[in-house]
């Protein structure tokens, strides 16, 4: 079959032609494998602040109590409302008795004056977690007006400040990704167009013999693809051990142990996938551009 | 029907040269015609658009029937895989050996390899290159390296072969050997072949029809001329 016979020789063709070109194509695999490095780090960055303001994000809750002697029923009624507003996620009730054990086993002090009172002076409580960090607020507002409750907190200001925060944060660390990787996509493609550049007599020769535009375009395109993916081979590597090793490294010591580290399965595979296919793909497209300008479509 | 008609052709560049200006002409099939003139005589145009490197601005250019003016850029392979094209840099794959460099035409449009392999050493045969099959091109003479861009143009066995200025680059002897061969293509096989040149003596020496251009113009015509009769240009 003609179409088979095409493709076949292409990628024949692409592999000879990576080994005859041997300096420029040495120039583009080095320059795929340093910017996709860089990527990957971007990438690992940003996918653990990510990861770390999301697990702080969680651990912000509203506490709500309350009012004292209020019997059973009304507790579930509470706890019904506070279900009825959309933005909640969970509640959790923690009743008064609760309370109290919880607090005499942390501490003997507290168990000595706990013993010593006859009533148990705490309230009933429940601990609110909502959908977005960002209803904290005015979820707590509602809650504030259900009956028989007597407060509800949320850590009012230090939460504002840490979800703004956070919020710069994430939104600085996306736009690094984005910018890195349409440099790395330039600078992938320029340097391929470079070494196809040198080859454009070559290109010459193959119109003027009748090829058609496809079959001169084919093994160009599976050129700038195998740049790309031997490209991406060693940023791969990096990746995947960098990252492994950087996890059982730091995941265990003390100055780290507020930030928690994604776990490297499956993400660093995740990456790998992501960095291969911005080499290959940015590959085929730099040097299918390149030879369309010498095609004359 | 002529083979080749040009009628009433023009050719004006961007920059406002008028390359071509009405030219009509007629080559009947199997003819070996010489283009003369001196630079910038539109010698070169000529030929270009005889391969669609360029497109006339005015009037008609047909090979066969064909209307060559009228091919679109993504179709121009369709004419020139009917063609044969030698050129006086030859224009060979400098990484190819002799073999491969004549088999990449045929390999272009996805010829069976088995198919290649005895057309590629007929024509090298026919050019007397068979013992080099191996060689690059820079292991090569001139003249070889010339052989072998005849070897691909003839191997694909073209109705008509365009030569620019194919002997341009070499000495008299070399000159007079690629011109037998051209001379046995043109007998053997029946090629058309149309032969833009300045070699003054090839042209005397092969009593072939001229055709002498000048500014653009058609000049002469001659059936078995010379160069003599254009001197005065």
């Amino acid at each position: 079959m003609k179409p088979f016979r095409i493709i076949y020789r292409s990628i024949r063709d692409s592999f000879k032609s990576v080994f005859r070109n041997f300096s420029l194509s040495m120039a583009s695999i080095i320059c795929t494998t340093i910017t996709l490095i860089l990527v990957a780090l971007a990438i690992i960055v940003t996918v653990n602040v990510n990861h770390v303001t999301k697990t702080m994000e969680e651990e912000l809750t509203i506490v709500v109590y309350a009012n004292k002697d209020t019997t059973d029923e009304q507790i579930n009624e509470i706890e019904e409302k506070i279900n009825k507003i959309s933005e909640v996620k969970d509640v959790e009730y923690k009743s008064k008795e609760e309370w109290r054990l919880e607090m005499k086993n942390n501490s003997d002090t507290l168990k000595v004056t706990l013993d010593y009172l006859e009533n148990n002076p705490l309230f009933d409580s429940f601990i609110v977690t909502v959908n977005n960090v960002e209803d904290l607020a005015p979820t707590a507002r509602l809650i504030r007006d259900i009956d028989n409750v007597e407060s509800a907190n949320y850590g009012e200001g230090m939460v504002e400040d840490i979800i703004s925060v956070f919020n710069v944060i994430k939104t600085a660390t996306i736009v690094i990704v984005i910018a890195l990787v349409l440099v790395t996509a330039f600078l992938i493609s320029n340097t391929i167009k470079l070494t196809i550049f040198s080859r454009r007599s070559e290109i010459e020769i193959m119109r003027l013999v009748g090829s058609s535009n496809i079959s001169i375009k084919l093994p160009f395109v599976f050129e700038g693809f195998l740049l790309g993916l031997v490209g991406s081979l060693i940023p791969v590597i990096v990746t995947i051990y960098g990252y492994i090793i950087a996890y059982e490294k730091l995941n265990g010591s003390a100055s780290f142990s507020i930030i928690e580290l994604v776990e490297p399965m499956p993400f660093v595979l995740y990456t790998s996938l992501v960095l291969i296919l911005i080499g290959s793909i940015v590959g085929m497209i730099g040097s299918a551009r390149a030879v369309r300008k010498y095609l004359k479509i | 029907m002529k083979f080749i008609q040009i009628k009433n052709c023009y050719k004006v560049y961007k920059n406002g040269v008028t390359a071509i200006a009405d030219l009509s002409l007629e080559i009947n099939k199997g003819e070996f015609v010489f283009v003369i003139g001196a630079s910038g005589s539109g010698k070169s145009t000529l030929i270009k658009m005889l391969y669609r490197e360029e497109k006339p601005t005015k009037g008609n250019v047909e090979i066969g029937g064909i209307n060559v003016g009228k091919i679109r850029n993504r179709t121009v392979y369709k004419l020139r895989r009917k063609l044969g094209i030698v050129f006086q840099d030859f224009k060979l794959l400098p990484k190819l050996t002799v073999y491969e460099n004549v088999a990449f035409a045929l390999e272009c449009i996805g010829m069976k390899s088995s198919e290649i392999r005895p057309k590629v050493l007929k024509a090298l045969e026919h050019v007397g290159l068979k013992e080099k099959v191996r060689s690059f091109p820079n292991e090569l003479s001139g003249g070889e390296q010339q052989r072998v861009c005849i070897a691909r143009a003839i191997v694909n066995d073209p109705k008509l072969l365009i030569c620019d200025e194919p002997t341009g680059n070499l000495d008299p002897k070399t000159s007079q050997e690629i011109m037998n061969v051209l001379d046995t293509i043109n007998k053997d096989l029946g090629t058309t072949i149309i032969m833009a040149t300045h070699d003054k003596d090839i042209v005397n020496r092969m009593k072939k029809r001229v055709i002498v251009l000048d500014s653009g113009v058609l000049y002469e015509d001659h059936e078995k001329g010379s160069f003599k009769i254009s001197e005065t240009i």
